[in-house]
């Protein structure tokens, strides 16, 4: 299991979970981040504090803290 | 003999679709300029409607419903989408539904279409943006598509209206056989507890609800099973149906089982299955159009550097840009005024249109070169995707105050107006983050305050320099800024974790890709939003003014009338030419003065000056202060009345920066000293004496107790902090 604080700016990683409350998780599904779909790692800017992620050809911003709630896969990687 | 035909309603179609998938642009080719602009029930979501004609024997009725990628919901806001689609009073069923689909993000948008099939009701599929699948290396087959969805879908170009005619003609088909518009649900619960979960849901749905469709029930079944949750704000669910669900997940829970993964996973699981089956993949580019863009425009420092100066233009053209057309205005006001005098006789009715009606509807109208710009611009950044991007920009700095990403926008706006700025929070999806927003924006240095402002220390402070570099007069202003936007900030941190204390909402923010606006589209909603304005909140400013008009004019003083014309008689007599107009004109300042002193407004400042004498007021600055409700600038004319100097007195009046200076207490002592000057503004920069602010937040929030908490909230600031600023200046020995 690792996180996007473990990711590299540009990789891929697989995922495995999401963690907080239900409306949260809910939204991000209904997204398409469901577990097993691939997801990419865009960017991550410090002035605005979030994440932008590519998911089913989408993007999909968080912020640092609320990123932290998606787990990957450890094994998957690009 | 003529037949009697029955009128037949025409159908109804809803238009519905993910965000920033082109749907207005869609909304408008089919509909032209009859549109109807309103507001839904309950909420404040603009809900845009139009009669319109699919061809000569064709009329329908189109609903645009707000973009939405899912039809779950948490908020009232988020439930109109299912009400207007499935048609659950309040709301009217459609005939039709039209989801306006990207077809270069078809994997996303797909979940939503297979939600609306399951509702039961006939649907079209309008694949937008198909001219752009070649430069994303993609290929749909169209008749493919249709096939594995059970219902039509019809290529087009929204942009350029290629394919507009064929959808015409598919609602035109549709709606005389809806059966073609319906497919069965594509996706199956995977699991017997799955399908007992909705079937336990679907038996308690309420009557209303229902209109006698078996997928229809299974449909709003599953809805309910994903959107209702103990911390919801949904309307019109019973308590009943809410146990009945918060049971089942609690039971799928003991199960080791989550209800909502296991319907959106079946859901894309169809998805993911079929598309390949209609979507060809070439090899798509290395970097899409849209991440080159967002290299930059996201870059750490240059994105942000030219985020600042995108802001600048916008703060701009609100400040400066506006001023040509807002002159414009005036000058047409002033015309108005003096046609209405040279018309009537003197009197009671041709000063109640010239003072109460004329300057109201002015009032109202001055306000629309302001709100055309920002909505312009709004339009601009929305329409191509920038607005997202101003959030993830911004929404670490407003989220240390509690504020959205998004407060960004309307909060500069509120530096030019706080009214534009207020209708600017609609950008926000949530109801918390858009009234924190505008509790806050009226704290703003509006330009209002700047005559004011301009007026206090061009009389009562030199126009020297500290350190024999830095004038003492342009340090002032700016501290007045400086001091406006930190108490803006300050107080929305402090609303923001009391009385607007919601909880903290995870930020899912959608980058769409990069799109080339619309101007049409654009120029549409700058007028849509401007007329809202001006049928919503200009009564109100309007019955105000012809209030505050009454209260500084009445009542009569019996004798005031002939003795002014008395002593004009006098003047007539003893002058001629140059000197006699000086004079006359020097003797209806006194008169409208004299009026004044006796009008109710001035007995309300007379009321209140025990309370204005701690912050180091007296009575007519009172009445200036009252006077000032109907808009900031409104002091300096109220004051060249009080002093009899003429209402036509302006901020950078001789006569009236002397006559501030020279005005003294009845004891002898100057009533303005720097210390008043400094405690007035200060008092400027937090009293809520705008009633077009409050009369546009009562609008945006529908209620008033909104207005009447900023109002509150906003003067009892004011004293409290000139109080402090005089007081205190007193004990250090100032003034």
């Amino acid at each position: 299991m690792k996180t996007l604080k473990e990711m590299t700016v540009g990789s891929i990683a697989v995922l495995s979970g999401i963690g907080g409350e239900r409306a949260f998780r809910r939204r991000l599904m209904e997204m398409g981040l469901l577990p097993g779909t691939s997801v990419r790692l865009m960017r991550r800017v410090e002035i605005g504090g979030l994440v932008e992620l590519r998911v089913r050809g989408c993007s999909v911003s968080l912020r640092f803290r609320e990123a932290e709630r998606l787990h990957f896969a450890a094994d998957s990687h690009e | 003999m003529k037949l009697l035909q029955p009128t037949a309603t025409p159908p109804r179609v809803t238009l519905c679709g993910n965000p920033n998938t082109g749907k207005t642009s869609i909304f408008n080719r089919l509909t032209g300029r009859n549109q109807k602009v309103g507001n839904y029930p309950g909420v404040t979501v603009e809900k845009v409607e139009a009669q319109i004609e699919l061809d000569a024997q064709h009329p329908a009725v189109i609903c645009d419903v707000p973009g939405t990628c899912s039809l779950s919901a948490r908020s009232a806001e988020e439930q109109l989408a299912i009400l207007a689609i499935a048609g659950i009073p309040p709301l009217e069923p459609p005939d039709l539904t039209v989801v306006v689909v990207d077809a270069t993000q078809l994997a996303r948008n797909l979940y939503l279409v297979l939600q609306l099939i399951e509702t039961g009701g006939a649907a079209i599929v309008a694949l937008n943006m198909v001219d752009l699948l070649k430069r994303e290396g993609l290929e749909i087959d169209v008749a493919g598509m249709e096939r594995e969805l059970g219902i039509p879908v019809v290529p087009l170009c929204g942009l350029t209206g290629d394919g507009i005619d064929d959808l015409r003609q598919r609602m035109i088909d549709v709606l005389e056989a809806p059966d073609t518009g319906r497919a069965t649900c594509r996706w199956s619960p995977g699991g017997t507890a799955e399908r007992e979960d909705i079937d336990a849901i679907a038996a308690a749905l309420p009557e209303e609800w229902l209109r006698k469709s078996p997928a229809r029930k299974s449909a709003l079944a599953v809805w309910s099973l994903l959107s209702i949750s103990e911390d919801d704000e949904l309307e019109y669910v019973s308590p009943e149906l809410r146990r009945l669900v918060a049971e089942r997940h609690a039971d799928a829970e003991r199960q080791g089982r989550d209800i909502d993964r296991e319907i959106i996973a079946a859901r894309y699981g169809w998805i993911d299955s079929h598309l390949d089956g209609f979507v060809r993949r070439g090899s798509p580019p290395r970097k899409t159009f849209t991440e080159r863009i967002d290299a930059v425009l996201l870059h750490p420092w240059i994105g942000f550097a030219l985020f600042l100066l995108i802001m600048g233009v916008v703060f701009q053209a609100l400040f400066s840009w506006s001023v040509p057309a807002i002159e414009l205005v005036e000058t047409a006001v002033g015309k108005i005024v003096l046609g209405t005098r040279w018309l009537l006789p003197d009197g009671m009715l041709e000063e109640f249109l010239v003072g109460g009606v004329v300057a109201g509807v002015g009032s109202v109208v001055v306000f629309l070169p302001q709100i055309l710009l920002l909505f312009f611009f709004i339009g601009l950044m929305e329409d191509t995707g920038y607005m997202q991007r101003v959030a993830f920009l911004m929404d670490r700095l407003m989220r240390a105050m509690g504020l959205h990403g998004r407060a960004f926008v309307p909060m500069l706006s509120g530096f030019a107006c706080a009214v534009p700025a207020v209708l600017a929070t609609r950008t926000m999806e949530r109801r918390r983050d858009r009234f924190l927003t505008i509790m806050v924006v009226p704290l703003m240095t509006c330009s209002a305050r700047l005559p004011v402002y301009t007026l206090v220390i061009g009389a009562l402070f030199p126009p020297s320099r500290v350190f024999g570099i830095l004038p003492v007069q342009g340090l002032l202003m700016l501290a007045m800024y400086a001091f406006s936007t930190a108490m803006a900030l300050l107080v929305a941190a402090v609303l923001g974790r009391t009385l607007l204390r919601g909880p903290s909402v995870p930020l899912i923010l959608e980058m769409p890709p990069y799109r080339r606006p619309h101007l049409r589209d654009v120029l549409r909603m700058m007028w849509q939003r401007s007329s809202l304005f001006l049928r919503e909140a200009g009564g109100i400013i309007l019955v105000c003014t012809i209030l505050l008009w009454g209260l500084l004019s009445f009542p009569k003083h019996p004798t005031l009338d002939t003795d002014y014309e008395a002593l004009r008689g006098g003047a007539r007599q003893e002058l001629t030419a140059e000197a006699l107009d000086t004079r006359l004109e020097r003797i209806d300042a006194e008169e409208e003065g004299a009026i004044f002193r006796h009008s109710y407004g001035a007995r309300m400042g007379r009321l209140i000056e025990p309370l204005l004498e701690p912050l180091g007021f007296d009575w007519k600055i009172g009445v200036g202060i009252i006077g000032a409700f109907a808009a900031r600038e409104v002091f300096i004319s109220t004051m060249g009345v009080v002093y009899g100097v003429g209402a036509d007195s302006d901020e950078a009046s001789v006569t009236l920066r002397e006559q501030i200076r020279d005005e003294t207490h009845e004891d002898g002592r100057p009533v303005y000293t720097p210390l008043v000057g400094l405690s007035l503004m200060v008092f400027f920069a937090f009293a809520c004496q705008c009633m077009s602010t409050l009369a546009v937040v009562r609008r945006e929030t529908r209620s008033w107790k909104w207005p009447v908490f900023l109002f509150t909230y906003m003067t009892a600031l004011a004293w409290v902090m000139s109080f402090a600023v005089y007081q205190g200046g007193k004990l250090l020995g100032f003034g």
